[in-house]
């Protein structure tokens, strides 16, 4: 067996009594084929009405992809009303030839009407839009399918999964106690340093205080900490309900009586609603501490006076504010979490996507809710 | 003639689990050739070897001629084209429909126009007896059947001499195993395939294996066609073929 192939030829030529002679040579084999079919293309065009013979005898070896070639091109000759008569082939050369033609002779069925491409843009629209509507109505259905699970467990409370809360709390609150402290830090420097600056060309440099104080506690720590717990938490909520969604363990659940809502929704909504009003508190410090040390270098605002001055200016509704909007952000970034993991199908692709989709969705509402806050409260003047 | 594939003391170990104590087997040009034996007795691990998806600890394998242990590069790359694979679970790439799934190696190197790589890409899911709609359908949405017929499909759109096939019919009901073998010896018939596959399957064994080895012991304990390994007195290949499905299935012959 030859290591490397020589590739395909094609040659078309005029015998001694003016009949033209096409003559192909050389391995026309899949891998050996893309020499030849310029030439196929360039020379079988300008073919027509003529009778011709084509000579395959030197054709070292062919496989289905050489005869799907060569018989593309003999019938575009044919249609072009050339008779072509083939000479030299082997035996198993017709052999291949038969079995090939057996299968690609007949037509292809036809699938739907092709469309016309001034359509397709309405079309897709269309169909976007139809998603989206089915979107919205799957997730109102989960949110009362929850809704009821949760009712009903409200009767019976002892049948709540508490050791599985417990557990989601450690894992979605604990466990992102590094990176919020670290976001929530960082928040506070960039909010004393870009407020120092303005600041100090009016020597109102005790002002930052006011301002590190209401707009982290109010706004900068529930958002931040929201957007961290939906890239982490949210995230594998997904990724884990899409996995026992693919490897049946949900179906399993299922015929066990084990309703996914009670042992998989609701520990992890609850788990997060808890975790996520706490978190923000720890933010709130974190971050006001990160201001104190700048405005302590940057200010010359001693800590004492930083803190005399902090009593002074944040009312405590601005903490509480803050932390009233934990549960709300928290159920929408495990609802759409696990409404999302549910969503996903039979391939492995789909978890990715529903992930991706999922965090999405989770940090656009957070944020549509906080600006919903804004202006409720605003309005109440609260 | 040389056998296509030569296997030669090849001894395998995945820590301190030995595998393969010293494998022997010649797979010859043409033949459908059965790789038997217990669960972990390692005959998927030796198709993994001889396919370059892994390498044995000692030993030889060569396949059409080339050392697969002193491979160069341009030489594995050659290799690589003349054989096609269908893994146990179909392996289908879940982002590309059947037909992408097809032409993606031939897309890759054969660098043929479009409408003729759709025609073989056709010929090809006619071949392997899937419906023309199947072309469009995604993994997750075929059959078990379908997702072994469309993965073959893939396996031979270049049109390989040889064809690994890892467990072809598990997972398949009795119908569609027997439809399937019945596909293999059609295709072998066909394209001239030399055929390795992993199989426990009996009335495979019996109706299109044409020679087989055992493994068991981290051994080859017999190698030959059927009735010559069913003469030989090992345990385990008395259990095999004389256990109570055994008996029942040579009651019936081919």
């Amino acid at each position: 067996m030859k290591t490397m192939d020589h590739q395909a030829d094609v040659r078309f030529l005029q015998d001694e009594e003016g009949e033209l002679l096409v003559v192909s040579s050389g391995s026309w084999r899949v891998a050996a084929l893309k020499m030849v079919v310029p030439i196929l293309e360039r020379q079988t065009r300008n073919i027509r009405n003529q009778s011709l013979r084509w000579d395959v005898s030197r054709i070292s070896s062919i496989d289905s992809a050489g005869i799907v070639l060569f018989k593309h091109y003999l019938d575009q000759l044919q249609a072009q009303g050339c008779k072509v008569e083939v000479v030299g082939a082997s035996p198993a050369q017709q052999k291949l030839y038969r079995m090939v033609t057996s299968y690609i002779s007949a037509s292809p069925e036809i699938r739907g009407s092709p469309q016309s491409r001034l359509l397709r843009p309405f079309n897709r629209l269309g169909e976007l839009a139809m998603a989206f509507l089915r979107d919205i109505n799957a997730f109102l259905s989960f949110v009362g399918e929850n809704f009821v699970v949760l009712m009903l467990l409200l009767l019976q409370p002892w049948k709540f999964r508490y050791r599985a809360i417990v557990r989601n709390i450690q894992d979605a609150g604990v466990g992102a106690l590094p990176i919020v402290t670290l976001t929530s830090f960082l928040i506070g420097v960039v909010i004393a340093y870009q407020g120092a600056v303005q600041l100090q060309k009016f020597g109102a440099n005790i002002f930052v205080v006011d301002m590190i104080a209401i707009s982290v506690t109010r706004e900068l720590a529930p958002l931040i900490t929201a957007i961290v717990v939906a890239g982490r938490t949210g995230s594998s909520y997904t990724a884990q309900i899409g996995v026992m969604k693919i490897t049946q363990e949900i179906d399993a659940m299922r015929i066990m009586g084990f309703e996914p809502h009670r042992f998989l929704v609701l520990p992890r909504v609850i788990a997060v609603m808890i975790a996520l009003p706490l978190m923000i508190f720890f933010a709130d410090i974190i971050g006001i501490l990160g201001g104190m040390l700048v405005a302590n270098f940057h200010l010359n605002i001693s800590f004492t006076e930083f803190i005399h001055r902090l009593q002074n200016v944040l009312e405590v509704k601005h903490v509480w504010i803050g932390i009233a909007k934990g549960p709300f952000f928290a159920w929408l970034i495990a609802m759409s979490g696990c409404f999302r993991g549910f969503q996903v199908s039979r391939n492995t692709e789909s978890i990715g996507r529903y992930t991706t989709i999922s965090v999405v969705n989770a940090i656009f509402l957070v944020i549509a809710c906080d600006a919903l806050f804004s202006v409720l409260l605003t309005e109440l003047g609260i | 003639m040389n056998p296509v594939i030569l296997v030669s003391d090849v001894v395998t170990r995945f820590g301190d689990n030995l595998v393969h104590d010293g494998i022997s087997l010649k797979v010859q040009k043409g033949e459908i050739y059965g790789l038997l034996g217990g669960s972990g007795s390692g005959k998927s691990t030796l198709l993994r070897e001889m396919i370059m998806l892994q390498r044995p600890q000692a030993g030889e394998i060569s396949v059409l001629g080339h050392d697969l242990m002193s491979l160069g590069r341009k030489e594995a790359a050659w290799l690589q084209r003349q054989w096609g694979v269908l893994f146990q679970a179909g392996a289908l790439y879940s982002s590309l429909t059947v037909a992408e799934n097809i032409g993606i190696k031939l897309k890759e190197y054969a660098h043929l126009p479009k409408n003729i790589l759709g025609e073989i890409v056709r010929m090809k899911i006619r071949m392997v007896g899937l419906p023309d709609y199947a072309a469009e359908l995604y993994p997750a949405e075929l059959s078990g059947g379908m997702i072994k017929r469309a993965s073959l499909a893939r396996a031979l759109a270049m049109d390989p001499g040889l064809l690994f096939l890892d467990e072809p019919t598990s997972g398949l009901d009795p119908i569609g195993a027997e439809a399937f073998d019945k596909l293999i010896l059609e295709l072998r018939e066909m394209l001239d395939l030399t055929v390795v596959m992993v199989t426990h399957d009996l009335d495979s064994i019996w109706t299109i294996v044409d020679r087989l080895a055992v493994l068991g012991d981290r051994k080859v304990i017999a190698e030959g066609s059927l009735e010559e390994v069913m003469r030989q007195p090992h345990p385990i290949v008395k259990q095999f073929f004389h256990g109570e499905r055994g008996r029942i299935r040579s009651q019936h012959g081919k």
